[in-house]
């Protein structure tokens, strides 16, 4: 484990009161002092306001001061890729909403997915091979891996190996720091080593983003390969590129909070899709756009949001002609399947839409 | 008469197949799934029609022979358990469903039509009716609940216990005499307990001691085509009355249950308010879901309390009645053994109740879940110290005793009284209640079994 500490101001120290590792942003305010454009605000889709007034609540938070942003952001991620200097502005906010003692969702919530999502000290070595395959949190929905696409994969998953990046959602960044470098061990001893591949396919956004970007962020070593999902079935797809049957439909494509940890990937749902005769029809919450599933701003009461931001979302795929809707993340498509359904589009999981291609 | 005399004209009364005095079925008679003392009865009879009821009732006052009807069997707290023996009545053979009326939502049913019977009928024949149904296995009877004053999952929107959803009854006296009860007295239609002079309530809550049941008219209920649930999760047991009476002030929740337990772990030391609510149609499932947010709103802000998001698969269970979540918790210690008190009390007592729970639980090293049912638009509440434990495990067993005896005397310490209860606690009751109140209870006793038959060591006035 290497915990870097250089260039962090004093008010981003953390240190864990377990003891045992010290894990700190890597943030700059001298980057964030010296912005012009704001682009982590004056792009954010929930939080509107002038770019005096953005500078002002952005210089705020630069200083570690108490801000409206802190208690207006949805914790959606996107500013980690609306920010032009790659300066961390979200899990700055996480860390000062942990600091400042601001709960974006009730403490009893809160407290009751930190004690659930736990580890439970149960994993043991497992006979795994490559493609290896790591499920998040997400073990209930392994049997998506499944047919030619994953012929051969193993998988792996549960509370001993979770990433435990959604509590970021939750101002927790103390229980990343606390629980990663732990489950990281389980991964690797578990996992990987007895797998005899260091490659780690991550089925979420959130397990790739938080190997590639946050712990990038924090200092946190990476032991393994993360890859991400779509560049695995992208792989894949083309090596059964002669089975394709192109599917010839409309997909529009719900981008997880967590992709934007990782918006390099987002050209792989093109290069997917084009592997498979699925069009991506031109929309108006796509890309750097993509509107939040509702599911973290429901945890965080904001109800009459939520029913905005989804009446939006189904009604600009609806304009687009999507046929299908496709998800990555679990949890998204948990949220948003119901009324995606019930405005006509199939809501489909992507690598289930990759079969689909396949003729399985 | 001698005990092969006896069996023989019960055999002539419901046939040789339905009598036993067979030392093994006599076993399984003798108990419940709870902690009273087993009790060996003489005979089984199981009758297939009124008049076998009257026949064996006929038969028994004759012969002083006490007799104790049982329906599903699952009460838990021995009521249908013959404390001083002779024949056990299983009312199970009586299972057809004699009447459903559309238009004036009522169903008739025989003593012995299971819950889980009515249910599958109506949504077969009326899928757009339906019956307050008990957290209990739907093997329980209509009958057996609506005599112990059950409640279920529409006692909060649609007018309380189920005894009161009772629109008639057909009951067999101790001394073989039928009678109706209700609008079927007098009209043939079971629509209603008014306008006559009402007698119902003479064999409800008496657990047997008054008379038999033979057929029950009970309520039905609209059966909206959507449904959906609110779970709003506390750490602050003070908070229950205000949360609850503001949910019901919306007159919006069909069902309103509040819960704590210290398992699973990630539930551990919070509360859940689980709001079940149905409509017509999506605008006003849509309408509802708002408005019974909204009356929450001040609460979730502080950040205190708040709606716990609920995944698709967590949902369904939330949506189920009977909910198996309690059947699944009955086994949690495995062994078969559960228990437990429910106690009818004002609502503005379940922070104590839960509080005297958890106390009661943690002195004698058992297992819990607390909770509380509304009953009648928030009149009161069904509140439930609930202790699963392994029967194999005699120390288990005497410890949740011990705190049933302690839990009875808390429950009206309280000012609640304890629902359904064991012997012991009908003693506790008893103890307190107006001496004219058990005056009049021991005169209508004596008018209505002056034989002493009817499911004897209940409700004993002394």
């Amino acid at each position: 484990m290497v915990c870097h500490a250089e260039s962090v101001p004093p008010w981003e120290m953390f240190r864990w009161e377990g003891g045992g590792f010290m894990a700190s942003l890597r943030f700059d305010p001298e980057i964030c002092l010296a912005c012009e454009s704001v682009d982590c605000i004056m792009k954010c889709q929930y939080i509107h306001m002038d770019l005096a007034r953005a500078k002002e609540e952005h210089d705020r938070l630069t200083r570690g001061e108490m801000s409206s942003i802190l208690k207006d952001c949805v914790t959606c991620y996107a500013c980690e890729e609306y920010c032009p200097s790659g300066n961390h502005p979200f899990y700055h906010i996480v860390e000062l909403q942990e600091r400042l003692g601001i709960h974006p969702v009730p403490i009893p919530i809160e407290k009751s997915q930190v004690v659930m999502m736990g580890p439970r000290g149960k994993i043991r070595e497992m006979e795994l091979k490559s493609p290896l395959i790591n499920m998040c949190f997400f073990d209930m929905m392994k049997g998506g891996i499944r047919g030619s696409l994953f012929e051969g994969a193993t998988t792996f998953g549960g509370s001993d190996v979770f990433c435990n990046l959604m509590f970021l959602h939750f101002a927790r960044n103390s229980t990343i720091k606390e629980r990663l470098p732990r489950m990281i061990d389980n991964i690797m001893h578990c996992a990987v080593e007895p797998s005899g591949t260091r490659e780690v396919i991550c089925y979420h956004d959130e397990c790739y983003g938080t190997y590639t970007s946050w712990a990038r962020a924090f200092g946190v070593e990476v032991p393994f390969t993360p890859v991400h999902l779509f560049e695995f079935l992208k792989r894949r797809l083309m090596e059964l590129r002669d089975g394709i049957r192109p599917l010839n439909v409309k997909v529009a494509y719900q981008r997880p909070c967590s992709n934007r940890l990782c918006p390099e990937t987002d050209s792989l749902v093109d290069d997917i899709f084009a592997l498979i005769g699925a069009e991506r029809p031109k929309r108006t919450y796509e890309y750097g756009n993509a509107l939040c599933c509702g599911g973290v701003p429901e945890a965080a009461q904001r109800f009459d949001l939520v029913d905005d931001i989804r009446a939006r979302n189904v009604a600009d795929m609806k304009a687009a002609g999507a046929q299908y809707c496709v998800f990555n993340c679990p949890f998204c498509f948990w949220t948003l399947a119901e009324p995606v359904a019930k405005a006509g589009i199939f809501p489909v999981m992507m690598s289930d839409l990759c079969l689909l291609a396949l003729g399985e | 008469m001698d005990r092969s005399a006896v069996i023989e004209r019960l055999k002539a009364i419901v046939g040789g197949a339905y009598v036993s005095d067979a030392a093994e079925e006599l076993y399984i008679y003798s108990r419940d799934q709870g902690v009273q003392d087993p009790h060996l009865p003489d005979w089984v009879a199981m009758p297939a029609s009124t008049g076998e009821v009257a026949s064996i009732l006929e038969l028994a006052s004759r012969e002083k022979i006490p007799v104790v009807p049982m329906g599903g069997g699952l009460v838990l707290s021995g009521l249908s358990v013959p404390l001083r023996g002779g024949i056990v009545l299983d009312m199970k053979r009586m299972n057809r469903i004699l009447e459903v009326n559309e238009h004036s939502h009522y169903a008739v049913v025989e003593a012995g039509t299971s819950q889980g019977m009515l249910d599958a009928y109506l949504r077969k024949h009326h899928p757009g009716l339906k019956h307050s149904l008990p957290d209990a296995p739907p093997a329980a009877t209509i009958a057996g609940n609506i005599a112990i004053h059950g409640s279920g999952h529409l006692s909060q929107s649609e007018g309380g216990f189920h005894s009161e959803m009772v629109t008639g009854l057909e009951v067999v006296l101790s001394t073989g005499e039928v009678v109706k009860l209700g609008s079927c007295s007098t009209v043939p239609a079971w629509f209603s307990r008014a306008p006559l002079p009402d007698l119902v309530g003479l064999f409800l809550g008496w657990n047997g001691t008054t008379g038999v049941i033979t057929k029950v008219g009970i309520k039905l209920f609209p059966r909206p085509k959507f449904h959906d649930v609110l779970v709003y999760m506390t750490e602050d047991i003070d908070l229950a009355p205000m949360v609850l009476n503001r949910v019901i002030a919306t007159s919006m929740a069909e069902d309103i249950n509040y819960a704590l337990a210290p398992k699973p772990d990630y539930l551990n030391g919070f509360q859940m308010t689980v709001i079940n609510y149905t409509a017509n149609s999506e605008d006003e499932l849509i309408f509802k879901r708002k408005k019974l947010r909204s009356v929450l709103q001040d609460l979730y802000e502080t950040r205190q309390s708040g709606f716990m998001p609920i995944p698709p698969h967590m949902k369904a269970g939330f949506l189920e009645a009977p909910q198996k979540a309690l059947s699944k918790f009955a086994d949690v210690r495995k062994g078969g053994g559960f228990e437990y008190v429910g106690a009818i009390m004002p609502i503005e007592r379940i922070p104590d109740a839960c509080r005297a729970g958890m106390e009661i639980t943690e002195r004698h090293a058992i297992t819990y879940s607390l909770g509380a049912r509304i009953i009648g638009r928030g009149s009161c509440a069904m509140f439930f110290f609930a202790y699963p434990f392994n029967r194999v495990d005699k120390g288990e067993v005497e410890r949740v005793k011990e705190a049933l005896e302690e839990t009875n005397e808390t429950a009206l310490r309280l000012g609640g009284i304890p629902w359904k209860t064991e012997v012991q606690g009908q003693r506790l009751i008893l103890e307190r209640m107006d001496p004219a109140t058990k005056g009049l209870m021991r005169r209508i006793r004596g008018v209505l079994d002056p034989q002493g038959i009817m499911n004897p060591g209940n409700w004993e006035v002394t």
